[in-house]
């Protein structure tokens, strides 16, 4: 059985890039519990010796052709913040 | 024009041809309607009365001109707003889309427009499709139209109450996992999940890329096929749509269902359907018999495992489909971070709901180094048990029927308190989307005064037997011809 608490909720919600409040942290650890203790019927199958199932489908592959993209200026229109034809984020490296 | 709300798809496409009425008097009847109706029941999020006005028109025109009347000619739409339609917002019921503006139109609702079909507007969801509700819109509650305390269903629920109000005869929703079965049911509309593959992705906005699927809402069976027939097909710009041929499915529904072998997962039912559901389920047994199908006992026997596979899986696909969703390109931008970590995190935490949340703690969990083999790994293995008792069970019979939902329509609050219970409501929903099959919703009559559904799944491919079965079942049956109260 899983054990669920709040530290582990908050590692998960790093991996997630998720800002949690404690309260939220402390409520989906009991809830993500929970979840996890009633999934634990799966544990019991023997799937030892069964494939995993991505899809339903077989991949179909296309030619890997060059195409015209959405023009810059397009898929710059929704952008929250642009500026000389690039999306403008806060500073990534350092501080 | 009085009464044009009531009239199907085909009726509408019927006195379009015929030239009995415009298509413009048709979308004015809807608009009226909906305005008068959908003030109190939400089902609509944003209304588009000029385009659809503007678009009906200039099929008058085209008409007039003497062009031959497309199959849906004129006839309304409701769009649930997980499709793109361009000029119009998306929002996926999430405050991260608040003010996003697709820059085109999915391909389902663009094969829709070019049938000669006018969008009336977006409808009300869960958030990114995640609910059984649709209590987890960050916009507005939709009233269930037979009883304004009680949900629609989810996450489709604005389309079906759309449908079940006379907003709209037909809408489009997402099934991923019952999203579209579940809504018709409790709205007391058809609902029908295509296979895996049938209808385009393209222009839907992912919750799980593996289970997602397109499909109708209509009043009738023949008027899901219409729509069907029109939206299904490969498209070139979704990998996963199938180049399978596609039969115009409206051509099939008058033949009889002789030998038709039905399949009723007895011992799999005998966990939990209320006792009045199962009696319209046992009615509805009984009038497919009367019209000459056979019923046959099978087995699905990893089926009690679907919830929790279904969880692991959809929950581990949304972690990774919602990682786009950062601040950076479009949607959202929260508060004033000084760094990019900072930026993802204000941006996620204030645009997603806390069922979104949720859903992405448990899938990264399901996916995290340590987690993924007992976790995520495990659900795709049970996953592959359950197509395999899907296999088995169509060796020896057309169709399998269980009730769409154990229960009629619950009421507001009664379930969002606890995550599990609102899960475990998909219990009959949730397999055809782990194995890629198709399933149709069917109203079957009342419990408790509420609609209940029939659902009826088949093999991969085979909607054309469901369909069938379907409008042999409405020919014999009225209980698609009840309508909510006024």
């Amino acid at each position: 059985m899983t054990r669920v608490d709040a530290s582990t909720v908050e590692h998960v919600a790093r991996l997630a890039r998720l800002s949690l409040s404690a309260q939220e942290r402390e409520l989906f650890a009991r809830q993500l519990e929970e979840i996890l203790a009633w999934a634990e019927s799966l544990q019991v199958l023997d799937v030892s010796e069964v494939p995993p199932m991505a899809h339903p489908l077989a991949p179909e592959w296309r030619e890997d052709a060059p195409r015209q993209g959405l023009p810059r200026d397009r898929a710059l229109e929704a952008a929250p913040d642009a500026a000389e034809g690039l999306f403008r984020v806060p500073r990534v490296i350092g501080g | 024009m009085s009464g044009l709300h009531e009239a199907s798809a085909a009726e509408i496409r019927r006195r379009v041809a015929g030239r009995e009425v415009s298509c413009e008097e048709v979308t004015r009847a809807h608009l009226e309607r909906i305005a008068s109706v959908d003030p109190a029941l939400g089902a609509f999020l944003v209304t588009a009365p000029e385009r659809a006005l503007a678009r009906a028109r200039a099929l008058d025109q085209a008409l007039a001109a003497g062009a031959e009347p497309p199959a849906l000619a004129g006839v309304p739409v409701a769009i649930k707003d997980v499709l793109h339609v361009e000029g119009l917002p998306t929002t996926c019921g999430s405050r991260i889309l608040e003010d996003y503006r697709p820059l085109f139109t999915a391909t389902a609702v663009a094969r829709l427009e070019a049938a000669g079909a006018v969008v009336l507007g977006k409808t009300n969801m869960d958030e990114f499709a995640m609910g059984s509700s649709t209590e987890h819109s960050a916009y507005q509650p939709t009233r269930n139209p037979w009883d304004p305390g009680r949900v629609p269903g989810g996450s489709s629920g604005g389309s079906a109450a759309a449908v079940a109000a006379r907003l709209a005869p037909i809408a489009l929703g997402s099934d991923t996992g019952g999203s579209i079965r579940q809504p018709a049911a409790l709205c007391g509309v058809v609902g029908l999940k295509p296979t895996y593959g049938r209808v385009s992705r393209y222009g839907l906005v992912a919750f799980a890329s593996s289970l997602d699927q397109v499909g109708p809402f209509a009043r009738t069976v023949e008027d899901a096929a219409l729509v069907v027939s029109a939206v299904c097909g490969h498209d070139p710009a979704d990998a996963t749509s199938a180049a399978t041929p596609v039969p115009r499915f409206e051509d099939g529904l008058e033949r009889d269902i002789c030998g038709l072998r039905i399949g009723v997962p007895r011992r799999f039912l005998a966990q939990g359907v209320e006792a009045e559901t199962m009696a319209r389920f046992e009615e509805a047994l009984a009038a497919l018999q009367a019209a000459g199908a056979v019923l046959a006992e099978v087995e699905l026997p990893s089926l009690p495992h679907a919830v929790a596979t279904y969880y692991l899986v959809a929950t581990a696909e949304a972690s990774s489909n919602l990682a786009r969703y950062d601040g950076v390109r479009y949607g959202l931008r929260a508060g004033d971070p000084t760094d990019l970590a900072g930026l993802y995190g204000m941006t996620r935490d204030r645009g997603f709901g806390p069922e979104v949340k949720r859903r992405i703690i448990l899938g990264t969990f399901a996916l995290s180094a340590g987690y993924y083999d007992a976790y995520y790994l495990r659900a795709q293995r049970v996953r592959t048990l359950i197509r395999r008792d899907f296999q088995q069970a169509f060796a020896g019979c057309d169709a399998v029927a269980t009730p769409t939902t154990p229960r009629p329509a619950f009421r507001f609050g009664e379930k969002t308190a606890d995550p599990l219970q609102m899960y475990l409501e998909d219990i009959f929903t949730v397999p055809a989307n782990l194995a890629g099959l198709p399933g149709l919703s069917l109203p079957c009559g009342l419990a408790e005064g509420l609609p209940v559904g029939l659902q009826l799944l088949g093999r991969p491919f085979e909607e054309e037997t469901l369909l069938r079965l379907g409008a042999a079942y409405q020919r014999a049956t009225g209980h698609h011809l009840l309508a909510p109260p006024p």
